[in-house]
């Protein structure tokens, strides 16, 4: 009895960072419509400004204002960004700004260890609650306690000031209809900016308090993400008992599978999501996101047309220059085109969900990943011959998605969204934890193409004609009476349904498609590299393609492509600096800020535009 | 008080208000009709800046307020009165009425929670209860009031008496003459022309974003060949 009151009583205590972080995170969309990627980054900052406070301020007075003055600083570090990057990009597409929150991660990544250095650091002890009371014969650590006892006054002040001020009266309207706020005489811009300042203020907060039990890593941002993830998935975005319900209910099963199952904790959390999920669909305290609600912003679409004679003519051209590579370039450089094709097809796959279905999903790298998995598992395992490991690959990753699509098209929305994310992380952990078959960290090494596909020629072709294969089939695809019903279901769903559409049919065929795709630029990977590592199952992995997509342009067929060729040789040259990401995530800002249609449509608009001004 | 100069907006690349020009008089009611789609919301929306004219000038007070972000025109002293209602469902009425509190204004009436309660008894019965829960009178009322508590002095009313039962449009007629009485300016689109004749003073009729007819209501009386032609009776 003692041992489970102890576990209960440790998991309350994990849920207080996790409830800050979520809050803050949920605050921030349900006024901004934004969901700040970034938040894990400003979670972590907390911790590493948290750390250098406690370093100066002496005593208990001390470590509790560090606490505090972390909060402060990184809320104002939110107040800066919020103003600098995200308020240019409000009025531009919603999926643009999501690019804006990317930049910004890759930016305090970088900075955060250009000033504390690579090594992980641990938190030092609280003053005063360094030792352990015993409850029911147990040890509890006495600031596992604090926490407990800190926690509900940060709820019960949070709730206080949303329901009882007239800041939360304005936020809470302006979640509902901010343009109706404005028309009433709100400054929305500085609401905004106060609301995403306090929620940073309280993922900073979460990152100080949680220094003693967990130290300050460089990894903790996309660490807190997923978990923060799931808990405003079950507990409902937006509701603010939701996210401390759902932040206790996943701290105590994780603190009772680190018990029981430690192999498999992650399962067990994404095992108790969809069940939450299959149960009530929009979180435990959740309400169903109400699309097209006033205040959206963005132009009306423009229609996707068939490529004219002119791009036809330009796409056969390049394909040509593209075919005759080994005339004219060394064996590195048709690796690097190969590389690149092959990153193409990925983003291209995503930008087919994304673009012609509407379906942004933020765990794509599942099926780049799962689908080079399953070709690298069986060439290991069961030595499979080559070309079917290969023809498994596709095959494999389409068949997560089938089961991974069918529970995430429940949802709808930045719901579906989280869930992919969430999905993805599951088999990155499953990969990660099961070391015996998959070789964890070590990866799997080894696997080569067939003898006759060995030549680095030979291959280049092979996927050469893979990938140009596959974006045309995706094309064609995206032409056909499926695209079609494809993207009415995106622009609206009701009428897409009224006219016999069976949407959520659709969607989930969709979904499979991109990860058959994604699969094959996989399978295409693991061959081309003779190894496969957790990482590119990761969540870096998924944000890489989107990023891609949205600098090629959402709205334009040839954006995954573009977009693909430019990231990779934006990647190739920038990973020589020690600094990369820094300056990586600068260009996203300043590509989103000035060139918001993506390169593609940059250029189109600035084509037309002559075009235009000739006639 | 407001002065709109050859305005043209755009819904993209569709022209919906075409160069048009009018004015409303301090304590004057304006009534704007015209039939379904002639750009009677797009007008309102227009003098809040929620849609941005490509050009022409709009001008309160002697101030160009053209350009101007949406809340420093409603600060400057005019108040919105959505179509659709547009109440915070998720608000309780007295939250509601918060949400459009502004500070008092010198020339314009300052309004407190107990004279809108005065005004709208019923809402005075209904102040705890969320927004989702009034009937669509009630919301319509809640609407007006809490445009009254940013203590406007030019007033925008986007089809108040759609989907209302007929006392409740008595009891509106009766509320905008007495906003009328304390000198305020009302400009009032309206399909319902019963009740544009028992409140406003002048009228203004629109036809695919022009100006059709801008004149008195007695001079309105006097063609009703006009009346025919634009307004569906
Ligand atoms: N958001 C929009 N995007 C594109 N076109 C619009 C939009 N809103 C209105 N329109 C078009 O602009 C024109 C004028 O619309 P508006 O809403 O101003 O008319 P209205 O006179 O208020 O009509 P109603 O009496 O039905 O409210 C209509 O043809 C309408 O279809
Ligand atoms: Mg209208």
């Amino acid at each position: 009895m003692g041992f489970y009151v102890a576990q209960i009583l440790t998991g309350l205590a994990n849920a207080g960072a996790l409830f800050m972080v979520a809050s803050g995170l949920s605050l921030i969309f349900g006024v901004t419509r934004i969901v700040n990627f970034a938040h894990g980054s400003f979670y972590m900052i907390g911790a590493y400004i948290g750390y250098t406070l406690m370093q100066t301020l002496p005593g208990a007075i001390g470590f509790w204002s560090a606490i505090l003055l972390a909060g402060l600083a990184v809320g104002l570090v939110g107040l800066i960004v919020e103003v600098l990057v995200l308020r240019p990009v409000y009025k531009a597409p919603e999926l643009f700004q999501l690019v804006a929150t990317f930049g910004v991660i890759l930016v305090i990544q970088d900075l955060t260890l250009m000033i504390w250095g690579p090594e992980d650091l641990l938190g030092p002890r609280a003053p005063g609650l360094r030792g352990v009371v015993h409850i029911m014969g147990e040890p509890i650590p006495k600031y596992d306690i604090a926490l407990l006892v800190i926690t509900p006054f940060v709820a019960l002040g949070l709730w206080y000031v949303i329901a009882r001020t007239r800041i939360g009266i304005l936020v809470r309207a302006a979640t509902q209809d901010r343009e109706m706020v404005g028309a009433l005489g709100v400054n929305q811009a500085w609401l905004f900016t106060g609301v995403f300042a306090l929620g940073t203020a309280l993922a900073g907060l979460g990152g100080a308090l949680q220094l003693p039990k967990g130290g300050a890593d460089l990894l903790m941002d996309f660490n807190i993400l997923t978990a923060v993830f799931v808990v405003v998935v079950i507990g409902g975005m937006g509701s603010l008992p939701g996210a401390y319900l759902a932040a206790v209910i996943i701290s105590v099963v994780n603190v009772f599978g680190v018990t029981f199952l430690p192999q498999s904790t992650l399962v067990l959390i994404f095992l108790v999501m969809v069940l939450v999920l299959m149960i009530r669909p929009y979180g435990l305290l959740g309400r169903e996101e109400v699309a097209g609600e006033h205040g959206q912003v963005g132009e009306p679409e423009v229609p996707i047309q068939p490529a004219g004679r002119r791009s036809r003519a330009l796409v056969a051209v390049g394909l040509l220059v593209l075919a005759a590579l080994p005339l004219y370039g060394s064996s590195f450089i048709q690796v690097l085109a190969t590389d690149i094709m092959i990153f193409c097809l990925f983003a291209a796959s995503l930008h087919f969900l994304l673009g012609t279905g509407g379906l942004v999903s933020f765990g794509h790298a599942a099926y780049f990943g799962g689908g080079a998995y399953v070709a690298a598992l069986l060439i290991t395992h069961a030595q499979t011959p080559m070309e079917l490991a290969f023809l498994l690959a596709p095959i494999g990753a389409g068949l997560a998605a089938l089961i991974i699509g069918w529970i995430c098209l429940r949802l709808t929305g930045v719901y579906f969204a989280m869930l992919t994310l969430a999905f993805s992380q599951l088999l990155w952990s499953l990969v990660f934890q099961w070391g015996d078959v998959t070789g964890g960290d070590d990866g799997l090494v080894n696997i080569w193409p067939a003898d006759w596909l060995k030549p680095t020629t030979i291959y280049f072709y092979f996927s050469l004609i893979l990938c140009v294969g596959g974006i045309l089939l995706m094309r064609h695809i995206a032409h056909s009476p499926f695209g079609y019903s494809l993207r009415a279901a995106r622009d609206s769903e009701r009428r897409a349904e009224a006219t016999g559409i069976n949407t959520r049919h659709v969607r989930w065929m969709a979904f499979c498609f991109a990860g058959v795709l994604a699969g094959l630029a996989g399978g295409l990977f693991v061959f081309s590299k003779g190894s496969i590592f957790p990482n590119e199952l990761e969540i870096a992995r998924s944000f890489d393609a989107l990023i891609v997509v949205f600098l090629g342009g959402v709205k334009t067929l040839a954006g995954g492509v573009v977009g693909g060729a430019f990231f990779k040789g934006v990647e190739e040259i920038l990973t020589r600096f020690e600094y990369w990401r820094l300056a990586f995530g600068l260009l996203i800002i300043l590509v989103v800020t000035f060139a918001p249609q993506g390169i593609v449509g940059s250029i189109r608009k600035i084509f037309d535009r002559k075009v235009e001004t000739r006639s | 008080m407001l002065q709109v100069h050859h305005i043209n907006s755009y819904y993209g690349k569709a022209h919906v208000l075409n160069d048009l020009s009018f004015g409303v008089e301090r304590g004057k009611v304006v009534a704007l009709l015209g039939r379904n789609g002639a750009g009677k919301t797009t007008t309102l929306k227009s003098i809040m800046q929620i849609v941005v004219p490509a050009s022409g000038r709009i001008v309160f007070q002697e101030r160009d307020i053209t350009r101007l972000a949406t809340h420093m025109v409603a600060k400057l002293g005019i108040g919105y009165v959505p179509e659709e209602r547009r109440i915070f469902t998720d608000l309780t009425v007295i939250e509601n009425l918060e949400v459009g509190r502004q500070p008092p204004r010198e020339g314009a009436v300052t309004w407190n929670i107990e004279m809108l309660f005065d005004l709208f008894p019923n809402l005075a019965e209904r102040c705890k209860n969320r927004g989702k829960a009034l009937s669509g009178g009630e919301q319509q009322m809640l609407t007006i009031a809490r445009t009254l508590m940013g203590n406007p002095i030019l007033i925008l009313l986007d089809e108040p008496s759609e989907g209302i039962a007929p006392v409740i449009v008595e009891q509106m007629v009766r509320v905008i003459r007495q906003i009328k009485t304390e000198g305020l300016a009302v400009l009032l689109s309206e399909q319902n022309l019963h009740f544009a004749h028992a409140v406003a003073d002048e009228a203004l009729i629109i036809e695919g974003g022009s100006r059709k007819f801008y004149g008195s209501l007695d001079d309105l009386n006097a063609r009703p060949d006009i009346r025919d032609s634009y307004l569906a009776v």
